[in-house]
């Protein structure tokens, strides 16, 4: 048993505790503290991804109690990407961060440490109440990162989102109670096979905890009728914790695939099915809902977390095909939508910064200093997220097309997606000509932050990158696929032996 | 007992979903109150109801199970964390949007 594997959870919460105490120090240490945390967490995603490669599952029982009794945490290849997006991610957040805006409240870097504790946590878990607590950990640190930097527009903001994520955590526990008494027990993989053994008469109640569960991730995720507190959130709080904050609906979309395919995917006529079944509609009416929001929407920031929702709609209605080629695909498109949409709210920041009036407002037309660089940055965004050659965007629409392609209703998705990438380029060509091509040049440009323009610069880079070495990354995310739609393996790795056969005794 | 313990989820449950529906803040706290009080209580019950069986194996003939009962403890723990933060954002809100309304502007204040 490696130890290794606590330290994605254990090193944030300690760095942001220490944090706490080190408040009175000068910014600079802290700074300093803060990004060599997520520096080791984006080590460990290195290794976890390299030894979560080899196809066999890691566990680190906490406490050494044995499952299904006690807490385990399993590492296996989705867990491992997600840890290294998620560290990856926050490592540019939070130098961009240090570039001045973590002044602007108190606690930024504690708060950053402890929501990055929570999303590892809820990668890593393999118990459904422990995700709940992750889940609540990761929460109240983002009520606070939110909030951070004042302003009514956040308390407003605020105030929707907390509340919202609050019916949604009672939701979860009420979920969680069913299943309990349902099946006795809140280990993934034992829930597993008790989901798969129970009678008949147990079945209405297990689809309405399994439903339950679908609106709770659907909160999270941001899918159609759960997502109207997503684009005033976002568009309101400050750029690093707004690209973050990108992750956090793949939160929602990890769990959905975790839960759906593991816990109620076993069996002859599996638990999940009626969650497809509402999940491929809803995540078309996403899709469809983020590129005309994409398009009508006045500034930027709201633009971009738009295009969260269109990212949210595009990965579940792949996801809810169920093959290992779509499931592929979607993990594909994750990782470079969760990059790209934090390029968007980083550059919406960097460009508000050089105009004159308006900010990252679309209806003022004002002068704008650093026009060629930052317009060329935008440009070369754009084109990523809109999906056109030759960045990953291109290919990851590309293999999501060619993997629905053989399904009966891959002709929708086809047509919905692409009409939304055209809502997508309509809107973006339109901000960039306003922007960059009508008003005149600035008279005296503010200085532009180096460091700043660099990061952006670097993340698009990394998507660049992504579609330059494309074939490892595709296989690797294909396995993923193929180890995600054997939830037996993972079951037979969690649980020992006698656990098993208690299972399938009992009446 | 069981008719009693159903009919207290119930009434908490649809009191706190129509307070939660409410215009103000502090309504829609107390709603979330009773909505997790409710919550609370289920969970316990997931473990099953059971009268003079405690918890703990060997001290008397049934035990009940001790599980919902450590969920539930983390549950209240929880709850009571966000219950504390939504009134203190609450009270910043009122006072940064000077109304208590949800949506942070007062629909009835531009009527003649």
């Amino acid at each position: 048993m490696t130890h290794l594997m606590i330290l994605p959870i254990l090193i944030p919460l300690l760095t942001g505790a220490s944090l706490l105490l080190l408040y009175p120090t000068p910014v600079g240490v802290q700074r300093l503290v803060s990004i060599a945390s997520t520096v080791m967490l984006t080590l460990l995603g290195l290794w976890a991804v390299s030894t979560a490669g080899s196809g066999e599952l890691t566990l680190y029982h906490l406490g050494d109690w044995q499952a299904p009794f006690g807490i385990v945490l399993v590492l296996d290849r989705l867990s491992a990407i997600m840890l290294l997006l998620t560290a990856g991610l926050s490592l540019f957040c939070v130098l961009y961060a240090s570039r001045g805006i973590d002044r602007q409240g108190a606690h930024f870097h504690a708060l950053f440490q402890f929501q990055l504790a929570g999303i590892n946590g809820a990668f890593l878990t393999g118990d459904l109440f422990n995700l709940f607590v992750f889940f609540e950990i990761l929460l109240i640190a983002s009520y606070a990162l939110l909030l951070h930097g004042g302003g009514r527009a956040r308390s407003r903001a605020g105030l929707h989102y907390v509340i919202i994520n609050l019916v949604s955590s009672a939701l979860f526990l009420l979920a969680l109670g069913t299943l309990y008494g349902l099946t006795g027990t809140l280990n993934m993989a034992d829930l597993a096979l008790a989901v798969a053994a129970t009678p008949a008469a147990g079945q209405p109640l297990l689809t309405a905890a399994s439903m339950l569960l679908l609106v709770v991730f659907g909160i999270k995720a941001a899918v159609l009728p759960l997502l109207f507190w997503l684009p005033r959130a976002y568009s309101a709080s400050s750029a690093p914790v707004a690209a973050l904050f990108a992750i956090m609906t793949k939160v929602g979309v990890y769990a959905i695939l975790r839960v759906f395919l593991l816990v109620f995917g076993l069996g002859e006529s599996p638990a999940n099915q009626v969650a497809w079944g509402w999940l491929w509609p809803l995540a078309l009416l996403t899709l469809g809902l983020g590129g005309i929001g994409a398009l009508g929407s006045a500034s930027l920031r709201t633009m971009t977390a738009y295009l969260v929702i269109l990212s949210v709609g595009t990965l579940l209605a792949t996801i809810s095909f169920v093959t290992a080629t779509t499931l592929g695909a979607a993990l594909f498109y994750l990782i470079h939508s969760t990059c790209m949409t934090a390029v968007f709210f980083l550059l919406a920041d960097l460009l508000g910064q050089q105009r004159e009036q308006g900010y990252d407002r679309f209806s003022d037309i004002a002068p704008m200093g650093h026009r060629w660089l930052l317009g060329g940055i935008f440009f070369i965004a754009a084109i990523s997220m809109a999906g056109l050659p030759p960045f990953s965007g291109f290919i990851s629409k590309l293999w999501i097309l060619q993997a629905t392609s053989g399904e009966p209703q891959g002709f929708w998705l086809w047509g919905v997606l692409l009409a939304a990438a055209l809502l997508i380029l309509v809107a973006v060509s339109r901000a960039g000509s306003g922007w960059f091509w009508r008003p005149g040049k600035m008279t005296a440009p503010r200085p532009l932050d180096r460091v700043c323009v660099w990061l952006v610069c670097l993340m698009i880079g990394v998507s660049a990158g992504l579609s330059a070495l494309g074939e490892p990354v595709i296989n690797y995310l294909e396995l993923t696929a193929e180890q995600l739609l054997v939830p037996q393996a993972y079951i037979d790795t969690v649980l020992p032996e006698s656990a098993r056969l208690a299972r399938e005794v009992a009446p | 007992m069981e008719l009693l313990y159903a009919l207290t989820l119930g009434v908490l449950t649809s009191c706190g979903i129509y307070l939660l529906l409410r215009a103000r803040t502090f309504t829609v706290i107390l709603g979330l109150t009773l909505l997790s009080h409710a919550v609370n209580l289920y969970l316990f019950a997931s473990g099953r109801l059971a009268t003079s069986a405690p918890a703990i194996v060997g001290f008397a003939d049934h035990s009940a199970d001790p599980l919902p009962q450590a969920l539930v403890l983390t549950a209240i723990v929880i709850g009571f964390a966000m219950t504390a933060f939504v009134v203190v954002l609450a009270l910043k809100a009122a006072v940064e949007l000077r109304n208590d309304h949800v949506d942070g502007e007062n629909p009835d204040e531009d009527r003649p």
